[in-house]
């Protein structure tokens, strides 16, 4: 690759000069491995849910960046969902997770689609939809991907509250004979 | 849809696969001109399940949602619990979890190696493939104490030992294969028909494979340059002398199809066989957990808060676990990501043009045992005809013979 590689805090950097408040938190988190002691660096960046879509783009000056999962958590009034993304790889050793993590109100809990910037994200949110209950505004293609057709229609399987599955678990030593 | 069009829903009965997968198929003549898939059939709510374990009682969970990557999964996981609580482990325990971790890496590719082969009608090269990889998993039997599910992980460790006396059985195992590589090679890339069959076959390009976020073999045949052993290192991979492997090492150019699938996973193995050298060269000395009592690991973990990300480089690719300690008996959240997640969307642009035939040996080259198809149901103009596995396979094996003659 002819593009310097920018080291975390570089990034860091640039990408708060960029969004400046819109990305509250950044924390570089290193880990070092082996005899050797070599590190691992990752990113993990607390952002604004209308710019998710803005900093994705902007990940694309550093490299194309790879979405490896969505993962989420239902945090009670909000609803988690962390990006983890990663740039520079090809580069041994100097390759960064960047992990955004963008909270949505349960009220409302919409976030625009990242597929026409990264086509592959399409099967992670079909699955976020199914299993948090958020809604992935212009998503291509809405179909359930994991979930069963005969699933009802309310019950998300992560949720932790009461459109959680927790009503549809039975304890097998509850059951009457 | 075009008139002559009629569609082809292949599967959902795949029982070798963690996901069976559903695909329909658009087709036009022998040509495919859509490809949709669906998956989830046998999805057990296995994250589900372990928000209501402990981290010890999900490691066996994690080292059973996949029959071959059982090293990965549980790798992934105690890395990221390891990450959210805080948890170094012991230099020693880091290269027992990469040598175990490389011996699953050759009998995975061994066992593709030889389903691929099977796909295209060469079912002497599965006997032979399959019998070589008796090597690795006797090798595996007589280090962990069974051939599949090893339980050799916990969390800031691992459970057994790797000592010297048993170096002499390992070394003679590494021999073997390095014996039987040059033969391997010989086979499958100097072979006419094998590369009739997988050159410029089912052909994913780097942008495609950038853009559908493949991993994995399936990327770097493609030329995306994207290990995580080497780029984001993790156990020992960071001390150890490795570079990604690419088909252009062999080819001078990654065309990204099947032919050069086969290249990545065969020059693997030999990469393989030379870490699980390395390992054993320097292999330091020192404790294999951090914490060796049970009751006291999981009174640590208990209080823990915070969030941690695992990343492995299974033999398919990338496996990725998230967790998040909230200082509860139970992780508040477990999410895992196999590989074939992210290799699901690049089947589309592969599939696309091929011919029926070429349906098995294209889906099976991203090593997600599609060659157990079971069913496939022809509707054309109302008229259902039910073809079985065994049809599809006869294809492909005719197409092999009619390329032979």
């Amino acid at each position: 690759m002819s593009k310097k590689l920018l080291t975390p805090e570089e990034l860091v950097k640039d990408l708060k000069q960029a969004f400046k408040s819109k990305i509250k938190d950044a924390k570089i988190e290193r880990r070092a491995v082996g005899v050797k002691k070599k590190e691992r660096t990752a990113l993990w960046l607390k952002a604004d849910k209308e710019s998710l879509h803005d900093i994705v783009k902007h990940l694309k000056n550093y490299d194309y960046p790879h979405l490896a999962v969505v993962s989420g958590n239902d945090l009670g009034k909000t609803i988690e969902l962390i990006y983890h993304f990663t740039v520079y790889y090809g580069n041994p050793l100097q390759e960064i997770l960047i992990n955004i993590s963008v909270e949505l109100p349960k009220e409302k809990p919409v976030i625009p689609t990242i597929t026409d910037i990264i086509p592959g994200a399409l099967v992670t949110e079909r699955e976020k939809q199914e299993m948090l209950g958020v809604k992935i505004e212009g998503i291509p293609d809405g179909r359930r991907i994991f979930l069963p057709d005969d699933f009802p229609e309310d019950v998300y399987p992560w949720r932790k509250d009461e459109k959680g599955p927790q009503k549809m678990v039975r304890d097998l030593y509850e059951v009457k004979k | 849809m075009s008139k002559m069009s009629y569609s082809i829903p292949i599967g959902p009965i795949h029982p070798a696969l963690k996901e069976p997968v559903m695909f329909e198929f658009e087709i036009e003549g022998e040509r495919i001109v859509g490809v949709d898939f669906k998956v989830g059939h046998v999805h057990r709510g296995i994250e589900w399940i372990g928000t209501q374990k402990n981290p010890l009682q999900i490691l066996p969970i994690a080292e059973r949602i996949c029959g071959i990557c059982n090293i990965s999964h549980p790798i992934a996981f105690c890395m990221a619990t390891e990450e959210a609580a805080g948890i170094e482990v012991p230099e020693r325990a880091q290269y027992i979890r990469t040598i175990t971790a490389e011996l699953e890496r050759i009998h995975s590719h061994m066992l593709w190696a030889g389903v691929a082969a099977h796909e295209i009608g060469f079912d002497s090269v599965l006997y032979l493939t399959w019998r070589v990889r008796e090597k690795v998993l006797d090798l595996i039997e007589y280090l962990t104490g069974n051939r599949i599910t090893k339980a050799m992980f916990t969390v800031g460790g691992v459970r057994r030992d790797i000592t010297e006396e048993q170096y002499p059985k390992i070394r003679e195992a590494l021999n073997y294969y390095k014996e039987m590589f040059n033969k391997l090679k010989h086979v499958f890339l100097d072979d006419k028909t094998v590369r009739m069959r997988s050159r410029n076959c089912g052909v994913l390009t780097k942008k495609e494979a950038l853009e559908l976020c493949a991993v994995g073999p399936t990327a770097r045949a493609s030329g995306v340059k994207k290990d995580v052993r080497v780029d984001h290192a993790y156990a020992a991979y960071g001390d150890l002398d490795i570079k990604t492997v690419t088909p252009d090492a062999v080819t001078g150019e990654a065309k990204g199809d099947v032919y050069d699938r086969i290249i990545v996973r065969l020059l693997e193995v030999a990469q393989s066989v030379d870490i699980i050298e390395q390992c054993i060269d320097n292999m330091p000395s020192g404790d294999l957990v951090t914490e060796p009592k049970p009751a006291k690991l999981l009174a640590l973990l208990r209080k823990a808060v915070g969030e941690g990300v695992g990343r492995a480089e299974a033999p398919r690719g990338e496996v990725i676990h998230y967790v998040k300690l909230t200082g509860e008996e139970h992780p508040y959240t477990w999410k895992v990501r196999a590989p074939t997640y992210n290799n699901l969307m690049p089947w589309i642009p592969m599939l696309m043009g091929e011919q029926i035939a070429d349906i098995p040996i294209v889906a099976a080259s991203t090593d997600p045992c599609m060659s157990c198809t079971n069913r496939v149901t022809v509707v054309k103009k109302g008229r259902v005809d039910i073809l079985d596995h065994e049809h599809l396979h006869k294809l492909s094996v005719e197409k092999t013979r009619r390329l032979m003659q």
